[in-house]
């Protein structure tokens, strides 16, 4: 077996080990946000039969995190909902390197392309506001 | 109905859909939307971001146990993540103009395409095709292990896979879902590659994929997070019991079965669009 594919080997099982930790903590925050949700609004009227446009802390990344550490619950799940969406992400930075690690740079630009594409579209989501 | 009714239904339904998601191979999206909206009256974009997080759940869970499996191919699921993450963004902006009543009779076709694909059996007999040198170049072709027997593949057909990536991604991105049997369909059907480590490039990708649609769903406000925790949670939960059922329950008996109940379900959901219900 050659060097180059014990990394390959390596990079595999660090990739399944983040992306089951990504999940495991998205979960959580989901869990918790979920929780206090429950305990302070249990009791409204939940109608969701026609779309509105919700509050800033329920849609863009600083303002999720801000209103998050607060402690407002629908922003903690979104809080965890975001480390959802960053899981594949990280998945993604993490085969960049693992690709750099083998010389690949036909693939190192495959990957670039991708990370650039899911980086796009959430921060430009983030800006517009 | 108030909050703490409405997120345990949610909840139980999530589950119930991630469980025969897990099952069938047709993932929770496709169970979880028309639940939403067909018995608890939400409003489709709404279903649609929330099953999207479900999505991206079951699918980075999935991956994990793929990815050591070593059947998924790493190089074919990164080359083609570039379509389907270009369609998925392209998908979630048409989603948000697009008007609900034609989304909701699109998704009723692909709750029809996916009944139909389920209830026949997969065939592994293929006419031959000849090797396409640009998989060669893009070094795709591969080989995988299974019960101690190593099999080597040579991809074909790669413009045409991609293509078809990216309307996969447009798809999942327009309608929430995985559109992980479209994905198969293009590696297996398309490229040639053998089905085991197209499935399992799939689900890899699917994640990838449901991240950049859901980026900007989430951005628009679509992600509404009294549906999406329970919606995420039933989901995932559901889908883990279901992997671990999946040895001792009759799965080809189930998946007729839910070809039967998903078709209705498709037709119910056109019929209900048609009408201006939905």
């Amino acid at each position: 077996m050659s060097e180059l594919h014990v990394t390959d080997r390596n990079i595999e099982n660090m990739v399944a080990n983040l992306l089951r930790a990504g999940v495991t903590l998205a979960g959580i925050v989901v869990a918790v946000g979920g929780a206090l949700y429950l305990l302070r609004h249990g009791t409204e009227i939940s109608d969701h039969q026609v779309f509105k446009v919700p509050p800033a802390a329920d849609r863009l990344l600083p303002d999720i995190i801000t209103s998050a550490l607060h402690g407002r619950a629908r922003s903690i799940i979104q809080t965890g909902i975001l480390l959802l969406i960053a899981t594949p992400i990280a998945r993604v930075a993490l085969s960049m390197v693992g690709f750099t690690l083998e010389r690949d740079w036909k693939y190192v630009a495959i990957t670039a392309i991708v990370l650039t594409v899911l980086l796009y579209s959430l921060i430009s989501g983030a800006a517009r506001g | 109905m108030t909050v703490s009714e409405f997120t345990p239904v949610v909840f139980g339904a999530s589950l119930l859909a991630g469980f025969l998601g897990a099952l069938t191979g047709l993932g929770g999206g496709v169970i979880v939307t028309p639940v939403l909206t067909l018995f608890l009256g939400v409003d489709l974009r709404y279903a649609i971001g929330a099953s999207l997080v479900s999505v991206a759940a079951t699918s980075s869970g999935a991956a994990a146990a793929y990815v050591r499996d070593g059947l998924s191919n790493i190089r074919i699921g990164m080359f083609l993540e570039i379509a389907t993450t270009l369609g998925a963004i392209l998908g979630a902006f048409l989603g948000t103009i697009v008007p609900t009543k034609d989304l909701a009779i699109l998704f009723g076709l692909i709750l029809l395409q996916s009944a139909w694909t389920t209830s026949r059996q997969h065939s592994d007999k293929k006419k031959p095709t000849p090797p396409d040198p640009l998989g060669e170049r893009l070094k795709l072709n591969g080989s995988f292990t299974l019960a101690g027997k190593t099999e080597s593949y040579v991809v074909s057909r790669v413009k045409t896979g991609f293509a078809l990536m990216l309307g996969a991604g447009t798809l999942s991105g327009l309608l929430g879902i995985g559109s992980g049997s479209l994905k198969v369909i293009a590696m297996d059907q398309a490229m040639r590659i053998p089905f085991k480590v197209s499935t399992a490039t799939s689900s890899f990708m699917i994640g990838v994929t449901a991240a950049a649609s859901a980026s900007v769903y989430l951005s628009r406000g679509f992600v509404e997070p009294s549906i999406a925790m329970p919606v995420m949670l039933g989901v995932l939960l559901g889908s883990l019991a279901g992997a671990r059922m999946l040895p001792v329950l009759p799965v080809l008996t189930l998946r007729r079965l839910f070809a039967v109940v998903v078709g209705f379900v498709g037709i119910e959901m056109i019929v209900n669009a048609l009408r201006g219900k939905l």
